[in-house]
């Protein structure tokens, strides 16, 4: 991997692909896909936030015209408690099953319970009203602190904790803890001049894509399974509904349509299993769509959760030790992000002395999905704001305080990995030279904060094909969801090894049986894994036209190369060919090109990110306005700056929510009273000022291009930035999300 | 989404017959902006749909310097900050019409809907209330007219009898040296329903040092918008001053009766009362000084 190489199409900013259809309204979304004799299936749902479910009765809702097939858990195969690797992680499969319809509890309000068939959305409405079931309403428990007391109402009956490969006797809302120890806590604690330590709250949030989630399921009469949706992964669609309907994946074809938004919350299955089992009841094809109160209520959004962390230093400002306690709520099943926020918690910093402790815990709210760097938002808010602290009292300019204890190439993480080389200072450095941290910033109750954060990303497998056509462009097919602009960013990495413009590129992302395997969208790694894949197809392609000009000129193949889209040979005759020309000639040369390329790199390059932010907080209202943002990022080498810019803007914009209004609200009986978005208040564009993009290039050695994955890790500095621009406002630590008005009136003491 | 039937009447004897004859399972259509979202969403049961907007004494937008605004009750808030004279003469209430919704619910909602519709937040209540507006009611037994104030008796309930609809509102021009103020307190910058609204409308001596009287109104602090009178009152003689508005506001606060919901806590609400009722004041007092 070269510093910083010039390259010809990495780097600029072609229009993409799918731009035109998206902006003129052609691109077809999952809710627009029809099909003839189509019925419509709906979801009832419970309204308990913990119940048992004492009987079902289908009888009067089947009896009602119109309708065509009813199904509950029972039409489901008997899951047991059994694991399966389904791409993301080990899941239990009966917890799968139970969350797409409930068998014996309901476990959050929104909770599916039935699915009924109807030839309209709002027959299949009425008809879930005319469900009869019967439940016995359990205390729910919706705080994780209060769920690990001893005496908390138990979700499973069946679930022990497990710590450290350890099983408890005893059932316990605490599905897992886990231990990260680096050098020794307790000596390093000793050597601190100055020891900090707080506690935080963060509340449950939600990705608030804006699609709602969708299925049109349908099974032909040979058995062959077809789904079209919006999904962040068709392989993993393929793989679930393999799982929970315990059928063939070879028998199951996933149709991808474009996606309006995902942010890790469209990798999970919820409605696609139930519009096939309506499918196979009526043998129709059945369309299964979520409203906004079913997304929030019935898919997962990303866990609040309790952090408490303390840290020590020296009066030169180096830090001796670090302790974190993570409790992260899982929802109604275990796998909340607790891991990956353990992981992450510390790793912007070089710390001798590291001991993390994190717990996922199970409560009655929707099971938690992935959101843009699971966990690493709700830990870092606790590190960063313990970070300004201590830099506050001992008087050393905050990124400066980063600058002394950041983290380099060589050091190691917490949780065992060693950086490979990373560009954490770069951002900080960066952000110091950078205007806004210089500019002004003395007016009453305004206030200026920064925070840093890390994202690992992830690689994972990807197959990409390319179709050589005789024009000289190329049809790139792939199996990645394009959410954030990776069509292009993927068809940049094959032009620029081929020596074409992006626009003789036509990416299409297509279904299950028409690609190789590839992962989720998700995790950061398109850009970077597909991307990977594109540059080894691409490779492919150029070493068979290689062949092929050899072919041509009558010499062998190591005496023709490739340079700037021409092929010429070299070591005697004197031969030249553009890419495009030979192109043309592959019918007489042996046939047509197909070139592929699958990867499953270890490489992926963690991200680092630092944010500056102004605030104006209103005495007398407790709001808080953002006034200027800037926030720094390595991409690694960013293929479409306009796209990385996006990203990182996208993710600094969902933290600003986070940070500022976004909750569930819950009432005393576990429902939430804000699901929609009129009151789960996501930030509009009248809430927020220019995100100023700035990107960092340190290329990682783990791609040919240097690329880092860049959507997730934009969103976990954001809350600790506000929260100590804040304090640098009005004079007080904020340590519980969001930062609402009526918490900070509190804060201040008005009321 | 439930079945139900649409009718457009053309007069409004025609209205006021459909909905005595339906009772409680009729509503009034106008814009729709409240109503169809609560049919679609299953919050209000409705059977009959009765449109209104071809009738023409609803549709009335009329603006006359010697008797004052008649606001059918079907005028989009649009059309309403569109007149210039309705701008100067009842800034309070433009400032009602410009932040329900974007745009294009602008376009298409409107003030007596509002009014009708009866949630405590409601926008326009508050400014109408201050601006002394009151209610033309049609109904099986003929016209009458109502202070707004008097209208809401609950959230979604109001004074309307059987058969009864609102025609128009009207407000009455207001005095020299006087000016009325309309805002409400959100956690977001747009799309948010008032966690607290204050109106205030105040007329000024000539000297525009006195106040020679007051009205204020509050929004989304009781089961109804209240005219917070007794605040109102305090005011009338006092000259201009952080004291006495300091007073009005307390005056303010003692009436409000909020609830903790998931928009806001009690505790906020009536913190907020006292700051947007001073504002309010602010406001308004400030549009009569700048006021040439």
């Amino acid at each position: 991997m070269t510093e910083n190489k010039e390259y010809k199409v990495v780097g600029t900013r072609p229009i993409r692909h799918d731009g035109v259809d998206k902006v003129t309204g052609r691109a077809l979304y999952g809710a627009d896909f029809q099909i003839a004799g189509l019925l419509h299936g709906r979801v009832l749902r419970s309204p308990h936030a913990h119940a048992r479910i004492l009987s079902i009765d289908t009888s009067r809702a089947e009896a009602f015209p119109g309708v065509k097939g009813v199904v509950t858990a029972q039409d489901l195969p008997s899951a047991e408690d059994r694991i399966a690797d389904l791409g993301e992680g080990a899941v239990n499969l009966k917890h799968l099953c139970d969350n797409i319809l409930a068998s014996d509890k309901v476990l959050y309000t929104g909770h599916a319970v039935a699915a009924v068939a109807a030839t309209s959305p709002h027959i299949a409405e009425e008809a879930c009203k005319l469900i009869d079931v019967e439940y016995e309403v359990l205390p729910p428990v919706l705080e994780v602190r209060q769920a690990m007391e001893p005496d908390a109402p138990l979700l499973h009956e069946t679930l022990k904790t497990t710590s450290m490969g350890e099983t408890a006797d005893e059932p316990s809302n605490v599905a897992s803890h886990i231990q990260h120890t680096l050098g020794d806590p307790e000596k390093g604690f000793a050597e601190a001049d100055i020891i900090i330590e707080r506690d935080f709250v963060t509340g449950t949030v939600h990705q608030g894509y804006i699609e709602p989630h969708n299925a049109t399921a349908h099974f032909n009469q040979d058995g062959h399974l077809t789904i079209w949706c919006s999904t962040q992964g068709a392989f993993t669609v393929r793989e679930q509904v393999a799982e929970i309907l315990q059928y063939p994946i070879s028998k199951i074809k996933v149709v991808p349509m474009e996606i309006g938004g995902g942010f890790g919350g469209k990798i999970s299955v919820y409605i696609k299993p139930v519009a096939a089992l309506l499918a196979k009841k009526t043998g129709k094809p059945v369309k299964v769509l979520m409203n906004r109160t079913d997304v929030f209520e019935g898919t997962g959004p990303t866990p609040a959760s309790y952090v408490r962390v303390k840290m020590g230093a020296t009066k030169a400002g180096k830090i001796t030790a670090a302790e974190a306690y993570l409790a992260f709520e899982g929802g109604a099943y275990p796998g909340s992000p607790v891991g990956p926020g353990a992981m992450c918690i510390f790793a912007p910093y070089s710390i001798e002395n590291v001991i993390i402790d994190g717990y996922d815990v199970v409560v009655n709210k929707p099971k938690t999905a992935p959101y843009r760097a699971p966990g690493a938002p709700n830990a870092a808010f606790g590190s960063e704001t313990v970070i300004d602290e201590l830099a506050e009292k001992l008087d050393i300019d905050p990124l400066e305080f980063r600058l002394i204890n950041g983290a380099k190439e060589g050091d190691r993480r917490a949780d065992g990995p060693v950086h490979p080389r990373i560009g954490f200072i770069e951002t900080v450095e960066a952000a110091k030279a950078h205007p806004h941290y210089t500019a002004p910033n003395g007016k009453k109750h305004h206030g200026r904060g920064v925070a840093s954060g890390y994202w690992f990303n992830i690689g994972l497998e990807s197959s990409v094909t390319i179709n050589v056509n005789s024009d000289g462009t190329i049809n790139l097919i792939e199996g990645s969801t394009d959410i954030g602009g990776t069509r292009a960013s993927i068809a940049m990495q094959a032009a620029e090894v081929l020596g074409i413009p992006a626009e003789s590129v036509n990416p299409s992302v297509v279904d299950t049986n028409s690609v190789g395997y590839t992962a989720v969208t998700g995790g950061s790694r398109t850009t970077y894994a597909t991307g990977y894949a594109a540059y080894e197809a691409a490779q492919d392609v150029k070493r068979k036209m290689i062949e092929r000009a050899a072919k041509l000129w009558e010499v062998d193949a190591s005496n023709v190369q490739f340079e700037d889209g021409v092929f010429s040979s070299i070591n005697g005759k004197e031969e030249q060919i553009s890419f495009r020309d030979l192109c043309g000639q592959l019918g007489q040369t042996g046939g047509p090109v197909v070139g592929s390329g699958t990867v499953n790199p270890g490489g992926a390059g963690g991200a680092y990110a630092t944010h500056v932010v102004d605030v104006v907080v209103d005495e007398e209202t407790g709001k808080v306005e953002i006034l200027r943002y800037t926030a720094v990022q390595d991409a690694g080498k960013a293929i479409h700056p306009s796209y990385v810019e996006g990203q990182i803007q996208g993710g600094a914009v969902q933290g600003i929510g986070w940070a500022l209004n976004e909750e569930y609200i819950y009432n005393d009986e576990g429902t939430m009273t804000n699901a929609s978005f009129l009151d789960y208040r996501m930030p509009t564009c009248l809430d927020l000022p220019m995100i100023d993009a700035v990107i960092v290039e340190v290329p990682n050695p783990g791609h040919p291009y240097g690329v880092r994955g860049v959507g997730e890790v934009p969103i976990v500095p954001p809350m600790a930035a506000i929260a100590n621009a804040i304090y640098d406002a009005i004079g007080i630590r904020m340590t519980e999300l969001p930062m609402s008005p009526d918490r900070l009136l509190k804060a201040m003491g008005k009321i | 989404m439930q079945d139900f039937a649409y009718i457009a009447a053309n007069t409004v004897s025609e209205a006021v017959t459909l909905l005595d004859e339906k009772g409680q399972s009729a509503r009034i259509l106008a814009g729709g902006t409240d109503l169809i979202v609560q049919v679609r969403e299953a919050r209000r049961d409705v059977d009959w749909m009765i449109d209104i907007k071809s009738i023409p004494e609803v549709n009335v937008l009329d603006y006359n310097a010697d008797t004052g605004l008649t606001l059918g009750a079907a005028v989009e808030c649009y059309k309403v900050y569109a007149v210039d004279e309705i701008c100067d003469a009842y800034p309070g209430l433009v400032d009602a019409t410009k932040i329900i919704g974007g745009t294009a619910i602008q376009g298409r909602a409107a003030v007596g809907g509002n009014l009708c519709n009866a949630s405590p937040a409601a926008d326009c209540i508050p400014p109408l209330i201050v601006l002394n507006a009151s209610c033309v009611i049609a109904g099986p037994n003929g016209e009458r007219e109502l202070p707004v104030e008097q209208f809401c008796t609950g959230p979604g309930q109001t004074a309307f009898e059987n058969g009864e609809m609102l025609v128009s509102l009207k407000i009455p021009v207001p005095a020299n040296n006087s000016s009325s103020f309309y805002l409400r307190f959100i956690p977001r910058n747009e799309m948010d329903i008032a966690v607290v609204g204050a109106g205030a409308s105040v007329t000024l001596d000539n000297a525009k040092q006195t106040i020679v009287s007051a009205r204020i109104a509050l929004g989304a602090v009781a089961p109804t918008p209240l005219f917070a009178e007794e605040a109102s009152a305090l005011l009338a003689g006092r000259e201009v001053s952080d004291a006495a508005i300091d007073e009005a506001a307390q005056a303010a606060q003692s009436i409000a009766r909020p609830i903790s919901d998931m928009r806001g806590t009690a505790e906020q609400r009536t913190h907020l009362v006292g700051v947007l009722t001073r504002r309010a004041l602010n406001g308004a007092i400030q549009r009569v000084r700048d006021a040439a």
